[in-house]
């Protein structure tokens, strides 16, 4: 696909990350983590959700699995993640176990916010994971400060953020990736570009034809990505790391891929036109990764299958626990406003 | 040694930076040019472009980066330049920063400065007093010093603590207040009213600018043989409800008195506090003064007559008295 790099990079810096050899390990790896998400959300949207086990929305990442995960393992443990709605992936790979996943979404004491907030409403400090709130594109600023730390303090880490298409729109996406870029803070900026945002498409969204048309104007370099192809997101994210790492400031990757299920388990998405399943359908990033798994003969259909039912065994035991965690106790309504409850709230 | 209460918050700002490395500072202006306010002049000079940072025009981002390097473990100040443009930094604030402990159990220890306040000819969008808009936002804390010694030690315990923090200067203050304070370390705890001034006869219950007319109208009213006890909340988000209604108690009647504007102030809040549990001590109606409901004018003659005085509060104040 056609890639816009507006800003020269220093030859050096992308040597070093283009020297990488897709591996079987490597590939199994993304075998897992996509397969894994895809399990966890099926159930999650087509299961638990229909079952009236799920407390409020459910926004999953059907069809753009390989974006978290391609992107998310070429993080260090140090290295900071703000997902999307849609990057569940990010959590298994530092990994959170699904159990806290289920549990987050049932709104019990098991999920990641003890039932204060719920779906992919979440993070984990202490894994280096920060929690979106719901206005989208929030998120970019404040990942541009968590660079700017992480630059203060002299560390080699750097932070990644992803976003929508839509969320791009956000006057705090343009004055987070400004800011970052003007004090070139260690930023990955990670597009999942699958053309709609909630029912409106990308022509309603933005005039410019990519979201990384947007980077230049910026003076942030940006390449475009086929969003369903793991290797390919992997290597444009160790290429974007790179540059960060180095000290050379943001780098965005746009991942074209498409949203294979409605906005949130409540939308039938009437309004995607029929073709554009089915031609998406085909290009299922996770399909797509079984037959490279295959033809190089890095794993045969057997093993695969084992592995699949491995994960479905992992979550089925996941799914028992949550339901077995407790609600919160109302009593827990008043905590963690602040550090010290003030004097004169009311108990 | 007297000074400014404008010195006093940029002795605070500079003491607290070089007692903590992970203290820094962001915002419009801050660096080569000092502030619009100076309050940050000779800072970059002496901490650095690592710890005194010029931002873009972007104040969204300049609070949002704040948090980002909050949970991180650092200490931010972010400076406003002036207060009116924290409404464009409104959804960080309130449902970021103030959400997140809250959420998911993480700390986020910012410092919002917020230059505030009317009487200079700012206009509409130079002198605003946007307290109650967060005042209403459960997570955050909002700090309105009046005094050059509250001002230094409300800064530095602003800067320690770990929940978010506005911090409201005004700016009409920022040179006319002249006071000996201490040198060196001391901090005023954050949610602690002071009483500033002890009466028998009414209680005005007030913070910010408007200490000094309550302070003048007080001194007029003791000619009257009125006693006046006075009130300065200092923190005006979580409010100390214990020193307020000890003070009610004590003279039966009380005046809330503010700069903002009057629907939906700190002063209905204080008056519902009050009608619940100090109704039996109560000996007159509950009185607010505060500016019209009309954004803050421009004009010296339209200003002046927008802003609460001392002649409205002695004559509200007689008349409480005579009740
Ligand atoms: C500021 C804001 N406005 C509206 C919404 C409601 N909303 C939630 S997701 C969404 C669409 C987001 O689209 P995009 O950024 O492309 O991400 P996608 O859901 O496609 O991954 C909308 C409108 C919101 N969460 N935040």
């Amino acid at each position: 696909m056609a890639a816009a790099r507006p800003v020269e990079l220093p030859s050096a810096v992308l040597e070093r990350a283009e020297r990488s050899e897709p591996n079987a390990e490597l590939a199994l790896r993304f075998f897992y983590y996509m397969s894994l998400m895809r399990e966890v959300e099926e159930r999650i949207e087509r299961k638990l959700y229909r079952q009236g086990k799920i407390v409020g929305g459910v926004y999953v990442g059907r069809g753009q699995e390989a974006i978290p995960v391609g992107v998310g393992l070429t993080a260090e443990p140090e290295d900071v993640f703000f997902p999307s709605h849609r990057d569940l992936a990010l959590f298994f790979i530092r990994g959170i176990h699904p159990r806290h996943i289920f549990a987050q979404y049932m709104g019990r004491v098991g999920g990641l916010t003890r039932g204060k907030d719920g779906n992919m409403h979440m993070g984990d400090l202490s894994r280096n994971i920060v929690a979106i709130i719901s206005a989208m594109a929030a998120s970019v600023p404040v990942a541009a400060g968590a660079a700017l730390a992480l630059k203060y303090k002299g560390t080699r880490n750097v932070a990644y953020v992803f976003f929508g298409d839509g969320a791009t729109s956000r006057g705090d996406w343009h004055e987070g990736i400004n800011l970052a870029a003007v004090q070139k803070v260690p930023l990955v900026l990670v597009c999942n570009n699958n053309q709609y945002a909630y029912s409106t498409p990308l022509e309603k969204q933005m005039a410019c034809a990519h979201v990384a048309d947007r980077a230049p104007g910026y003076g942030i370099p940006a390449e475009i990505v086929d969003g369903n192809d793991v290797f390919a997101i992997y290597e444009a994210a160790r290429r974007a790391v790179a540059h960060a790492r180095a000290g050379l400031g943001p780098y965005m990757i746009e991942c074209k891929t498409f949203r294979m299920t409605g906005h949130s388990a409540h939308d039938a998405a009437d309004y995607v036109p029929k073709h554009l399943w089915e031609e998406w359908a085909k290009k299922d990033p996770i399909l797509r990764l079984e037959r490279t798994l295959l033809e190089r003969q890095w794993a045969d259909s057997k093993t695969l299958e084992e592995l699949r039912a491995n994960i479905r065994a992992e979550v089925d035991e996941a799914v028992e626990w949550a339901e077995r965690s407790p609600f919160p106790d109302p009593s827990e309504l008043l905590d963690n406003v602040y550090e010290t409850p003030p004097a004169s709230s009311e108990k | 040694m007297e000074v400014t209460y404008l010195e006093a918050i940029r002795r605070g700002i500079w003491e607290e930076m070089e007692r903590d490395p992970n203290v820094f500072l962001l915002g419009e202006d801050i660096g080569v040019y000092g502030g619009a306010f100076k309050i940050t002049a000779g800072m970059l000079e002496h901490f650095g472009e690592r710890r005194v940072i010029d931002t873009p025009l972007s104040e969204s981002a300049i609070v949002g980066a704040a948090i980002g390097a909050s949970l991180m473990g650092l200490r931010p100040i972010a400076e406003m330049q002036f207060a009116d443009f924290i409404s464009c930094a409104y959804d960080q604030i309130v449902n970021f920063a103030a959400k997140c402990r809250y959420r998911w159990g993480a700390a986020v220890p910012i410092v919002i400065r917020a230059p505030s306040g009317g009487g200079i000819h700012g206009g509409p969008f130079h002198s605003q007093n946007p307290e109650a808009w967060f005042a209403h936002v459960p997570g955050l804390k909002v700090v309105c010093p009046a005094t050059a010694y509250d001002a230094k030690g409300l800064i530095k315990a602003a800067i320690r603590d770990n929940d978010p923090v506005i911090f409201f200067e005004h700016k009409a203050l920022y040179r006319r207040i002249k006071e000996v304070i201490p040198d060196g370390d001391y901090t005023v705890p954050i949610g602690k009213a002071r009483l500033d001034r002890q009466g028998t006869d009414l209680s005005i219950i007030t913070y910010g600018a408007m200490l000094y007319v309550a302070r003048d109208a007080a001194d007029q009213l003791a000619e009257e043989g009125i006693s006046v006890e006075i009130v300065d909340l200092r923190t005006v988000f979580p409010l100390d409800e214990e020193t307020v209604l000890a003070s009610v108690r004590k003279t039966s009647k009380a005046i809330l008195l503010h700069e903002d504007t009057l629907s939906g102030g700190i002063g209905g809040e204080i008056a519902a506090r009050i009608a619940e549990k100090a109704f039996e001590y109560l000996d007159g109606p509950i009185v607010r003064i505060a500016a019209p409901d009309t954004p803050i004018p421009f004009s010296p003659p339209l200003e002046e007559a927008f802003l609460p005085n001392a002649a409205k509060v002695v004559e509200k104040a007689r008349w409480l008295a005579r009740y």
